[in-house]
């Protein structure tokens, strides 16, 4: 393993995301805020408790879910585009490194990112509601496992788009939907039984709901089942970022 | 000796069907300056691209040091620095950071003294913090010179390092090639300005429609591919050249005050002491006389349009 280049990539990845302090931490920090105001406030006071748990705390993972799966998206995907875009790839490409290394630098960085949000939230939503953790790490595994995934997640959708639209159409169009129809501001089974199955094909319904499982033990879904859907993720995108590097797809001409 | 970058049968066929390199073999020696000479589109930066692992050959083999560039890439890649024709950099970082980034990518560890030196070797240092979007296009050139160097590589591509550059830095980038060479370093060069290959390269290779043409030792190519000429200045200007002076192809001046004649120095006669007699015997005199070699350029330029 080189793990100078490893260094090199995520270190220049951090400084990043240092250079852009506001778009990285203050942005999501002040939408988690605003969604504890407007669903919080508002919707909480008409749904005062959901499973035993008050509404406002009930949200709290949901949110850090959609933070980090569409900061995680963000952050790898725009990583390893914007070298395609200004053309310095060629010094990643002619570089020795191995997929694994590349790998490692951009998708650990971006989830790092992700993992630093996901806790800056859950301190700010702390100032509002009071939030127990049941299990502290089984919540510290999922978020580091989605945080990874979906970075991996990221990465291909960097690799693939050949264009800024791209980069945006996945997350706006795919990735946001789901989260919201994936149990972030309810729990599934408040819904018709028809919605209910329905629901259950959408993959964010496992993260969201073993993810909530950690803090309050109530789960829409299994969290065995929850925990196996993060890992065949994660499994799927890493075999897909092994093809991308075996094949030179989109980065070898 | 065996050479630092070994080339054999190397074809690329892109993915639209063009065919960028035909069974290209080529062995570079170590510590020499190679000038990589073509057209546009020639296949040049492909050839080089394939070296340095950017883009996939087709079929044939590479070899750096004697490792391959495919099965040993983190040998091969380790130890070649690039510098490529365009112009990528990253705009809102410092010239110390990325050079510092691009050291630890090749996987060295920091020396920031080896940083500093290569800074100052190109004019940089007074630069280092400053944002690279602030830099002039020459300045960007020598940050991506310096980012190659930065993992003190033992082989450098150039590739046209001195297109769109001033006069300054050109004989600045000489300098730096110069001193490179001195210290081991082999670097190949790809450039338009032949007379930039004319003066560093120890050898020199053309290369036309994915095709080697010739690899030759400069002053042996300059000597076998060039012609002399000898540009006589007559005192009195005449209308046409005298028969007695029809076996030596001469050209004349617009003006017919001058009398060009091409010869061959290595041949064993040249011809000029029976010319300067025939020129006695037809009355013709002169007050001035001049010999010149035809440039690496004018032997580039034929040898291009023979293929053609």
């Amino acid at each position: 393993m080189n793990w100078y280049s490893v260094q090199a990539i995520y270190r220049t990845e951090m400084s990043r995301m240092m250079r852009t302090v506001v778009q990285s931490i203050v942005a999501p920090v002040l939408s988690t805020s605003l969604y504890f105001v407007i669903f919080g406030a508002a919707i909480g006071s008409r749904i005062t408790e959901i499973d035993g748990v008050s509404y406002g705390a009930f949200i709290v993972p949901g949110l850090i879910m959609l933070s980090i799966m569409t900061e995680s998206i963000s952050n790898s995907s725009f990583a390893i585009y914007f070298p395609k875009f200004s053309g310095t790839i060629f010094e990643l490409l002619s570089a020795p490194v191995s997929w694994a290394e590349i790998v490692l630098g951009y998708v650990g960085a971006a989830a790092t990112k992700s993992v630093i949000i996901g806790g800056i939230i859950l301190g700010t939503a702390s100032f509002f509601v009071e939030i127990n953790v049941a299990h502290p790490a089984i919540m510290l595994l999922f978020l580091v496992l989605i945080s990874v995934s979906f970075s991996l997640f990221g990465f291909i959708l960097g690799v693939w788009a050949d264009g800024w639209e791209k980069l945006t159409i996945v997350p706006i169009l795919v990735i946001m939907p789901l989260t919201f129809l994936g149990g972030t501001f309810y729990s599934i089974s408040m819904l018709p039984e028809f919605w209910q199955k329905l629901s259950l094909f959408n993959p964010i319904v496992y993260l969201i709901s073993g993810f909530r499982w950690a803090f309050y033990e109530n789960a829409d879904v299994a969290i065995g089942l929850s925990l196996g859907m993060v890992i065949g993720f994660l499994a799927i995108c890493l075999g897909v970022v092994w093809w991308i590097f075996k094949t030179g797809y989109r980065l070898r001409a | 000796m065996q050479p630092v970058i070994s080339i054999r049968d190397l074809t690329k066929t892109y993915a639209g069907g063009f065919e960028a390199l035909k069974a290209v073999s080529l062995d570079i020696d170590k510590g020499e300056i190679f000038g990589l000479l073509g057209p546009n589109g020639a296949g040049k930066t492909t050839m080089i691209n394939i070296i340095c692992g950017i883009v996939t050959k087709t079929s044939g083999t590479v070899t750096v040091n004697g490792h391959d560039n495919e099965s040993g890439f983190r040998e091969t890649r380790g130890c070649i620095g690039l510098v490529p024709q365009e112009l990528p950099t990253e705009t809102f970082e410092t010239p110390y950071n990325v050079c510092r980034f691009s050291r630890g990518l090749f996987g060295k560890p920091p020396n920031p003294d080896h940083i500093e030196k290569v800074l100052r070797s190109l004019s940089l240092w007074d630069k280092k913090d400053t944002k690279i979007i602030n830099l002039s296009g020459g300045m960007k050139r020598r940050v991506l010179i310096a980012k190659a160097l930065s993992h003190e590589p033992d082989v450098l591509f150039l590739d046209e390092p001195t297109a769109g550059v001033d006069v300054e830095l050109r004989q600045d980038l000489w300098r730096v090639v110069q001193s490179l060479r001195e210290s081991g370093v082999t670097v190949i060069l790809t450039t338009h300005y032949i007379e930039e290959a004319e003066q560093l390269a120890d050898r020199v290779g053309v290369i036309n429609h994915g095709e080697v043409i010739v690899v030759e030792e400069k002053n042996k190519l300059m000597r076998e591919l060039g012609k002399k000429e000898l540009v006589l200045h007559l005192a009195d200007p005449i209308d046409a050249i005298p028969p007695g002076l029809d076996g030596y192809h001469l050209e004349l001046g617009a003006d017919g005050s001058e009398l060009t004649y091409h010869y061959d120095t290595k041949s064993d006669h040249t011809g000029i002491t029976a010319l300067l007699s025939a020129l006695h015997k037809t009355g013709i005199r002169f007050n001035d006389l001049q010999t010149s070699q035809s440039s690496l350029e004018e032997i580039f330029v034929g040898l291009v349009n023979k293929e053609r």
